[in-house]
């Protein structure tokens, strides 16, 4: 079967195309989040060290992971963007912003909650906490900068660069822990290691395919919302607004 | 049931963090409804205002 991907780079093409994906990552997503969670609250034991307080890694990792994937992914249609001066990829780095900067937030909260029950404190300047912090204020800055600037195009390609300088900070979270001498602990899993409980760990496991399929659900949802806005005097979408009444 | 939520002396940062993360989904779900909805009035209103112009001309 041959199918024509270029024809999907077409805002025209992919809003219902997006439209018909939806379900597949959402209900998945409600579906694993829901079993993590029974798992992850109810039904592990206490971790012998950690107590109860470790059950926040379940939402804690998923969300820094997520933060940093996004913003990897905003820079890369960013790219496309820029290079292609193609508007759907524009659309889906700005699509893309809310979803991680609302991780990246929910990852220094979880992980300042975790911290003060662990390490005595809720907050500390390590490198990772530090890093973590100024993805925070790319993810702002990149919304703000997309905001202030009326002219689409113009705004793309502004907030694009932002986002691919922004992007240079994201090496430098992950390895972090291993550059500098961190109150962080390493990475407990690895694509080669894992140094946590089977059962914790593909508990974790199940929260992050959750996040990642969620996080897919609410861009395509988003990036539908964008091309509607940007494309509202086009001719098909007058066509689909006759069609939804 | 009271127990099954029972956290010991961690009860406050567990359930500190579930419960802030469920309110910014929740609120990011609702607010993409919103966003939505506000879209779709908006493009009837510029289907009103072209179809006044068509049966004004």
């Amino acid at each position: 079967m041959n199918i024509n991907w270029f024809k999907y780079a077409s805002p025209a093409s992919f809003y219902p195309l997006a439209g018909k994906m939806i379900p597949w990552f959402a209900v998945p997503a409600v579906i694993l989040a829901v079993i993590g969670l029974i798992m992850g609250l109810f039904i592990l034991p206490p971790d012998f060290k950690q107590g109860e307080s470790y059950r926040i890694i379940f939402i804690h990792v998923p969300a820094a992971w997520m933060s940093m994937v996004i913003y990897l992914a905003m820079a890369f249609w960013a790219i496309i963007g820029m290079v292609w001066n193609s508007r759907l990829s524009s659309m889906m780095a700005t699509a893309l912003a809310p979803t991680g900067a609302i991780f990246c937030f929910l990852a220094l909260w979880t992980g300042a909650l975790w911290g003060k029950p662990t390490w005595g404190t809720y907050w500390v300047w390590d490198a990772r906490l530090t890093t973590q912090l100024i993805l925070l204020f790319m993810y702002f800055g990149y919304m703000a900068l997309h905001a202030a600037i009326e002219d689409p195009r113009r705004a793309a390609r502004a907030s694009g660069l932002l986002a691919v300088v922004g992007a240079f900070n994201v090496p430098i979270i992950y390895f972090s822990v291993q550059w500098w001498n961190t109150l962080h602990q390493g990475a407990s899993i690895t694509p080669t290691k894992s140094e946590m409980a089977a059962s914790m760990a593909s508990v974790m496991l199940i929260m992050a395919i959750a996040a990642w399929l969620y996080s897919i659900a609410v861009t395509l949802k988003r990036v539908r919302c964008e091309i509607l806005d940007r494309e509202r005097h086009a001719a098909w979408v007058a066509e689909l607004s006759t069609e939804a009444k | 049931m009271a127990e099954l939520f029972d956290m010991g002396k961690h009860t406050w940062f567990v359930w500190g963090s579930y419960a802030v993360f469920f309110i910014f989904i929740v609120a990011e779900l609702v607010l993409l409804g919103r966003r939505r909805r506000t879209i779709w009035q908006r493009l009837s209103r510029i289907k009103r205002m072209n179809s006044g112009d068509n049966n004004e001309t």
